[in-house]
């Protein structure tokens, strides 16, 4: 039993019949053929998958395509405009906050939403805010830096 | 022309501008017209005999494709070993000889860890496969089972192959020096367990491959998350498969992350080769996470017996180590290797002494198998060292500092002969100890220490003084020692008619950022602008046979391959600039990216023109061939071995047995560095990976049912960007005499030094209640707590 759903991802239209059962993760990854979002795990605990839906990072692993009919979704490949990368983009590629890049989109996106809530977190809020993101190549030690960079780029206009 | 060197520059990474917007293409982002999908049966139970498979309702799933068991693959082989130990092959330090055992990609008798797989169900849809794969039924026979490190080869333990009696996979010893006289010289002699825990190495993207045969050129393109993409199309097709090699192409794109995971051959993606083969439809398999928790190799998993002999005024006489080295249900790999070679040879350290004896048993276990992860064999044998030399320098209540500097081998440079048959290449340990005390000052640390025991809190420092041997070569010695490969590296240089170059390494970056370092390497000995610079790497139908990235090997051994390749342009670029010069190529030097007669810089040519005239030989030397090409192999004549010195500051909660890192300062000496930002991020990553050894990561089969308890991100403790600190890094430049470049290799050296610099900080936290060492890792807060309650009931 196929239902549509609807949605707009990084501004344009896309709708696909879906089983009720598929997660928001694939219905980007696999229907509207965006692969920068990934899937780490299988349990919600990587964030590799976060996405910002109606402004608000989530976990697109964790919803149902269903649930999202009619939303307004940005992933990673909806980050730069108009070629100009954001400035977290730039942050994580001036601080070496990425290796494998595999959790990257995941943290750019979790980072995004922090600096939209708190434009000048402290090291302690960056590293707690990450709590649901896993990095397994950097330590964490140069995201941290990147996040502070973009804010500190972002403070300055 | 630019004149800052690019060798030792922090450039941005090149590769990171597709992968901040979402562009890098990784073995699940590869989509092909008429793909299906494998889900794998796998067992539920540790040890289980297979009575019957019935596949009938499942292959009623509307959609299914095809549905294939082990018996199904007749003509398939074993996965391979590709690590020999057996006395008639000469191997050095052999007891008892490596039990070869049978690893079918699909099992067929019987099922001999939980997930090992035994059907695939191939379908129209991922969803498809799930829901066919549940249906197939397996009649199982459970057998009784055994993951325990030390019970495995004990009486009345399950028998897992009828090729290996007691469980036992090998037994091997290596050593040097009159260790019995040693001991019996000793004025004390400190005995510890010391239990290496099992780890997952946990990169962030699952193993997957993507297998396509086309019928009509009886072609096979793998698209695998791999390490070393012409090793796994090696062991697959001349070993399981029996394919011809030259009609199958492996691509390893983006690759997120190995640490050792992806460098060996799989069940899956033999399975999926094979069966696009028989389907001749392309087959795509992600692991989930839940399948990469019970399949992707493990790491580590020793229990280990050290006994260190002490002089009076706190010299080492002796060390003597007795291993039992859990394997896993089959030989993975390179599984031999890791507990034998790499572990044995490292244990003499950075430390001047007397006698080593080390004896190692490897076991068959129900449990995942075991093979090379970040450091491999190296984190053990530092481990054992690092903490046996705190734990004597508290039984003869010395300062830890003064008993690591007391013992240090002094500096050399050339070859230090080890008790261990390894000759180190250069090193100067005092150096970077020195260089770590001069980063915080010790006598002020102790002071506030003692101050804060006052107030009932718990500070404590370990260090961390480590050797790491990369580069791992020549070949034939690792030939001599069993390994059934070659451990050189392919270099190609392609110099286009206009002057770009295309770089062509048969290294492989999952990380690494080789699209940088191979780019400022090659832009720099050319002196031609990075840009024109491009570097491809993981695709067998494009690079020479290469052997793969893991054991920090790529720039040592990669880069020097590069360099070799390169000098051989600039060799044949003489004779052309020579003839348009009309000059003899003995008077023509490369500078300044150009190519001009020594002493007259006006009588010149600029590489782009000696590209050119290359490829439109018009005007060219008599017998010289057209084209600017050249491939190099280069097999390193030793091994590379940096060094460093850690430390950690914690602190202990004494109510709660919470360990917090509060401080971590590293020292590491990995040769000449070719970017200091690129190498600095991979200390940063493996001290992470080293510290959650420590302190959180464990890998839990639960003794009665062989069951994985810690079978996914909830149960197994990865490190949280909230649990760690910003690192203090520096470093010392001893270059290697071994290759040209003086490079080392700096992949491993963080892991192999975070764990017992935690360690040791948590146990020296601890020494005021009479703590000398805690047995088993990782150090979560019940363990430190329990072990915080012994101590005061023992004062």
């Amino acid at each position: 039993m196929k239902t549509t759903v609807s949605m707009t991802i990084n501004g344009a239209k896309h709708s696909y019949e879906v089983e009720p059962r598929l997660l928001l993760v694939h219905y980007i990854r696999e229907l509207a053929g965006l692969t920068g979002t990934h899937v780490g795990c299988d349990t919600s605990q990587c964030g590799a998958c976060t996405v910002h839906v109606n402004g608000q990072a989530v976990k697109s692993c964790t919803l149902l395509a269903v649930q999202c009919d009619g939303v307004e979704v940005k992933t990673i490949e909806g980050m730069a405009q108009d070629g100009k990368l954001h400035p977290i983009q730039e942050g994580f590629w001036e601080k070496h906050g990425l290796q494998c890049g595999f959790c990257t989109p995941g943290m750019i996106m979790s980072a995004a939403q922090l600096l939209e809530r708190n434009s000048k977190p402290s090291e302690s809020e960056i590293r707690h805010w990450l709590e649901g993101n896993l990095c397994r190549c950097t330590g964490y030690h140069n995201i941290v830096k990147a996040i502070e960079w973009a804010a500190e780029k972002m403070a300055a206009g | 022309m630019a004149t800052a060197r690019l060798f030792g520059a922090s450039i941005k990474r090149r590769e990171d501008p597709r992968f901040i917007t979402g562009k890098g293409n990784y073995t699940d982002d590869v989509k092909l017209p008429g793909m299906t999908y494998a889900a794998f049966v796998r067992s539920p139970h540790a040890h289980a005999r297979i009575r019957n498979i019935d596949t009938a309702a499942a292959r009623a799933v509307p959609g299914v494709v095809a549905i294939f068991t082990g018996a199904d693959m007749s003509g398939v082989n074993s996965l391979p070993c590709g690590w020999d130990l057996r006395k008639e092959k000469n191997i050095p330090g052999v007891v008892q000889d490596l039990a070869m055992v049978p690893h079918m990609p699909l099992a067929s008798d019987a099922a001999r860890h939980v997930g090992d797989p035994v059907a695939v169900v191939i379908a129209d849809s991922q969803d498809v496969a799930n829901d066919a794969a549940e249906r197939v039924q397996v009649d199982w026979e459970v057998l009784p089972s055994v993951t325990a490190t030390d019970a495995a080869a004990g009486t009345g333990a399950a028998q897992i192959h009828a090729g290996a009696p007691g469980n036992v996979a090998f037994k091997w010893e290596l050593g040097g020096g009159d260790i019995d006289a040693a001991f019996k010289s000793a004025a004390v002699v400190v005995k510890k367990r010391i239990v290496n825990q099992r780890l997952v190495a946990n990169a962030m993207e699952p193993r997957a491959c993507v297998a396509r045969y086309e019928d009509a050129t009886g072609e096979l393109t793998l698209w695998v998350t791999s390490q070393n993409p012409h090793v796994h199309r090696l062991l697959m097709c001349a070993f399981v498969l029996g394919i011809p090699e030259h009609k199958v192409r492996v691509i390893a794109p983006d690759v997120g992350g190995g640490f050792g995971s992806k460098v060996f051959l799989y069940n899956e993606e033999v399975v999926c080769s094979w069966a696009s083969r028989r389907i001749k439809r392309p087959v795509r398999w992600t692991a989930t996470r839940r399948e990469a928790y019970m399949t992707d190799a493990q790491g580590r998993d020793h229990v280990t017996d050290a006994a260190m002999a002490m002089s009076a005024d706190g010299k080492i006489l002796g060390l003597h180590v007795k291993t039992t080295a859990n394997l896993g249900a089959y030989l993975s790999t390179f599984a031999p290797a890791i507990p034998t070679f790499l572990y044995g040879t490292l244990l003499n350290g950075v430390y001047a002494i007397g006698a080593i004896k080390c004896e190692v048993t490897g076991v068959f276990t129900n449990t995942t198998a075991v093979d090379a992860y970040r450091g491999a064999g190296r984190p053990e044998a530092c481990y054992v060292l690092e903490r046996m030399v705190d734990a004597a320098a508290a039984a003869l209540k010395m300062d830890p500092a003064d008993v690591r500097r007391k013992n240090f081998i002094p500096k050399f440079s050339g070859a230090f002969q080890t008790l261990v048959a390894v000759s180190y290449d250069s090193g100067d340990y005092a150096k970077s100890f020195d260089k770590l005390l001069q980063m915080f000052d010790y006598k002020a640390f102790r002071a506030e220490q003692a101050e804060a025991r006052k107030k009932g809190r718990y500070l404590g420092l370990g260090f961390s003084t480590y050797i790491e041997a990369c580069s791992i070569a020549p070949s034939k010695v690792v030939g001599a020692l069993g390994a059934g490969a070659g451990l050189y590296e392919s270099g190609k240089i392609r110099v286009h008619p206009t002057g770009m170059v295309t770089v062509y390494t048969g290294s492989h970056s999952h990380g690494q950022g080789h699209e940088t370092t191979f780019a400022q390497l090659v832009a720099d000995e050319l002196q031609v602008p990075i840009d024109q610079v491009e570097v491809v790497h993981g695709d067998t139908g494009a690079i020479p046979f290469g052997m793969g990235t893991y054991g920090s090997r790529s720039a040592s051994v990669g880069g020097t391959a590069l360099h070799m390749s390169i000098d051989k342009i600039k060799e044949k670029g003489r004779k052309i600039a020579a003839h348009l010069l009309e000059a003899s190529p003995g008077d023509i030097e490369y500078t300044g990216g150009q190519f001009q007669v020594r002493g007259a810089p006006g009588k010149a040519v600029p590489f782009g023109a000696v590209a050119l005239t290359a490829y439109v030989p018009h005007n060219y030397p008599e017998g010289l061939e057209p084209g600017l090409e050249e491939t190099s192999f280069y097999d390193p004549s030793n091994f590379c071995f940096p060094f460093g010195a850690h430390a950690c500051v914690v602190e202990v909660d004494p109510d709660t047995g919470q360990v917090k890192i509060v401080r971590y300062i590293a020292v590491d000496d990995v040769g000449n560095v070719i970017n200091p930002m690129i190498v600095d991020g991979m200390v940063h990553g493996g001290i992470a990976q080293g510290a959650a050894q420590a302190l959180w990561e464990v890998a839990v089969y639960d003794d009665q049912s062989g069951q994985l308890i810690t079978g996914s991100m909830m149960d197994y403790a990865l490190p949280k960007a909230d649990m760690l600190p910003t690192y203090e890094t520096d470093r010392t430049e001893t270059p290697t005499p071994v290759n040209p470049l003086g490079v080392k290799g700096a992949g491993e050296t963080g892991t192999i030094a975070a764990t017992p610099a935690v360690v040791n900080a948590v146990v020296d936290a601890l020494g005021g209640l009479g703590v000398d060492h805690i047995e088993a890792m990782p150090l979560t807060p019940e363990r430190v707590w329990k072990t915080i309650q012994a101590a005061k009931s023992r004062n």
